[in-house]
């Protein structure tokens, strides 16, 4: 069964088109991931199908309710993470818990055995009573996601949920999320930069300039690549190049005093290649392609996540500050 | 309906958290009436015997700034929703299911829940900085705060409803809520002074509000603003203020709906 079914949506903000009809359906129980740099338009994707931006175009079904019309259906089917933190932190995890509740109207007998089940998930039942001002930035994104559960959502909207945040949190957080899509039957929609992330997703949508470029499970996107990379060292690297265009017929490309091709099925390529190839082989190396590759073809460019990560974290301080 | 009701009540319960788990906003809202009371008492009381022969300065003085204190708690209960949407409160608040007018109206009933906490503290003090009271006066000053608490609560949404960044606010706080305060008779009385500041201050709502506040405890002959020659009371003063307020409020559901 779909969750989500988006139609050819379009946001334009004024003159700009951020979004440029994207249509996509995600299943029950699948974690969805959309990829894309920053400001790609995956954030106000999320905006449109979680009723806080409406489309300028197109339309789109969330567990069976329109976005546009029956907005409050929608807005109780949905748990949302955002990108920046959006607890009170004046009050303590456990009231921002019990604020949610009252605000989705959470019968109190379903509440308590609830919160304390996904308290203990996140692993902060022992600091509950504790301000959010004492919390770190893994823990309080813990919190969003616990706070994003209660209610029982059909989907749970993650964007970008574990950016700024270390490995072992990062870890962590995606530990969880597996949990749960076993225990709930919950459809993740997620966002993210991180190549390495997005391997964790059932189908990914590859977006760029507000349009969808490809869509597919990781695997069949890296298969779609056109198989495997080789890399090969030898003692002449522009003679190995013109070989390899002239014998085997392949496009090779010169980097850092390596070679670098793309051959289909390179583990069975190898053997007789190294057997056959007329120059000395210093080194030889082989590799799946990763997302990062698959993107680079793509797109032509590699999602810069360096500068995303420093403003996240300049922004995450002048709010520390501000306090 | 019982859910835009319960909106309300959500809202406004998260306001009342603020201000009873906030220890330095409640010390404050002590402290500073009490610092006024005495400063400006020390400093105008003598001003004010001369200007209004046979009101005694703390008699003057004490409505004004309960006034003030009502309409400073009111208009930044009203404003903080700038601060929610800076810290990302908000949206958690607007993805959620919650009605969207019912938010509105539920940050201003929580800035008049906490407004009443805030004048019950000041009338608790009364008795003892020399103010007389009587129970008909307390009686008659509550509802006269929940209105002077509703129109500038929803004063503060207006301008919060549609604000982005806490520095706009600092501008309107400067713009608009300091010359309400200072041209509305909170410290001096608005008998004699230059024409124009006696024509803006008579535009000025809070003016009406704070005399009614003010009639209460001197009677109409004291205090009571003339307006082309007829004297309000304080039923018409409170009447005009609650117009304001339902009309700001109006405005402000509006521009919110609009907005988000």
């Amino acid at each position: 069964m779909e969750v989500i079914e988006s139609k050819n949506l379009v946001k334009k903000f004024g003159k700009l088109e951020a979004v440029k009809g994207v249509s996509f359906e995600v299943q029950e129980g699948e974690i969805f991931g959309f990829l894309g740099p920053n400001g790609a338009g995956k954030t106000t994707t999320i905006n449109m199908l979680c009723t806080l931006l409406a489309p300028t175009a197109g339309e789109a079904i969330v567990n069976g309710f329109n976005v546009i019309k029956e907005r409050d259906q929608v807005r109780g089917s949905i748990g949302l993470v955002f990108q920046e933190p959006t607890l009170d932190d004046y009050l303590t995890a456990e009231q921002n818990l019990r604020f949610h509740a009252y605000a989705y109207s959470i019968p109190k007998k379903t509440l308590e055995p609830r919160m304390k089940a996904l308290l203990d998930m996140v692993e902060l039942w022992d600091r509950r009573k504790e301000k959010i001002d004492t919390y770190s930035g893994g823990m309080q994104r813990r919190l969003e996601i616990a706070r994003g559960l209660l209610h029982h959502p059909k989907v749970l909207f993650l964007d970008e949920p574990t950016l700024g945040l270390d490995p072992q949190t990062r870890s962590r957080i995606w530990n969880h999320i597996h949990e749960l899509r076993k225990k709930e039957n919950l459809a993740i929609f997620m966002t993210t930069h991180y190549m390495d992330e997005a391997e964790n997703c059932d189908r990914i949508a590859i977006i760029d300039y507000g349009k969808i470029v490809a869509l597919d499970t990781p695997d069949n996107l890296k298969d779609a690549f056109g198989g495997d990379v080789v890399t090969i060292k030898t003692e002449d690297n522009d003679k190995a190049e013109s070989l390899l265009k002239e014998q085997y017929n392949l496009q090779a490309e010169q980097e850092n005093g390596a070679i670098r091709f793309t051959v289909p099925h390179g583990e069975e390529f190898l053997p007789g290649f190294v057997s056959g190839f007329p120059l000395c082989l210093i080194s030889i190396g082989l590799h799946r392609p990763t997302l990062e590759d698959v993107f680079l073809k793509l797109t032509g460019r590699a999602i810069r996540e360096q500068d995303v990560d420093q403003m996240q974290h300049m922004k995450r301080k002048m709010r520390m500050r501000g306090h | 309906m019982t859910k835009f009701f319960h909106s309300i009540w959500v809202i406004a319960y998260r306001e009342f958290l603020h201000f009873i788990q906030d220890r330095m906003r409640m010390i404050s809202s002590f402290s500073m009436p009490i610092l006024f009371l005495v400063i400006f008492g020390a400093g105008f009381g003598k001003l004010i015997g001369q200007m209004m022969p046979g009101v005694d300065y703390l008699q003057f003085m004490y409505p004004g700034i309960l006034a003030m204190t009502v309409l400073m708690t009111s208009i930044m209960s009203g404003v903080s929703i700038v601060w929610d949407r800076e810290f990302g409160f908000l949206k958690e608040v607007l993805v959620s299911p919650l009605n969207r007018s019912g938010i509105l109206l539920g940050k201003a009933a929580g800035a008049i829940g906490i407004a009443i906490m805030q004048g019950i503290i000041m009338l608790v003090v009364a008795p003892i900085i020399g103010v007389s009271l009587s129970w008909g006066i307390v009686l008659a000053l509550i509802p006269l705060i929940i209105i002077l608490s509703m129109s500038m609560s929803a004063l503060g949404l207006l301008i919060g409803a549609r604000m982005r960044s806490q520095q706009g606010f600092q501008i309107t706080m400067q713009l608009v809520i300091f010359p309400m305060m200072f041209l509305s008779g909170i410290f001096f009385p608005l008998t004699g002074v230059a024409t124009w500041m006696e024509i803006l201050s008579k535009i000025n709502p809070v003016t009406y509000g704070i005399d009614a506040i003010r009639q209460v405890f001197l009677g109409t002959e004291a205090a009571g603003v003339t307006i082309f020659g007829h004297t309000m009371g304080i039923w018409e003063s409170a009447l005009l203020v609650t117009a304001v307020g339902v009309v700001l409020l109006l405005g402000a559901i509006w521009a919110f709906n609009r907005q988000e």
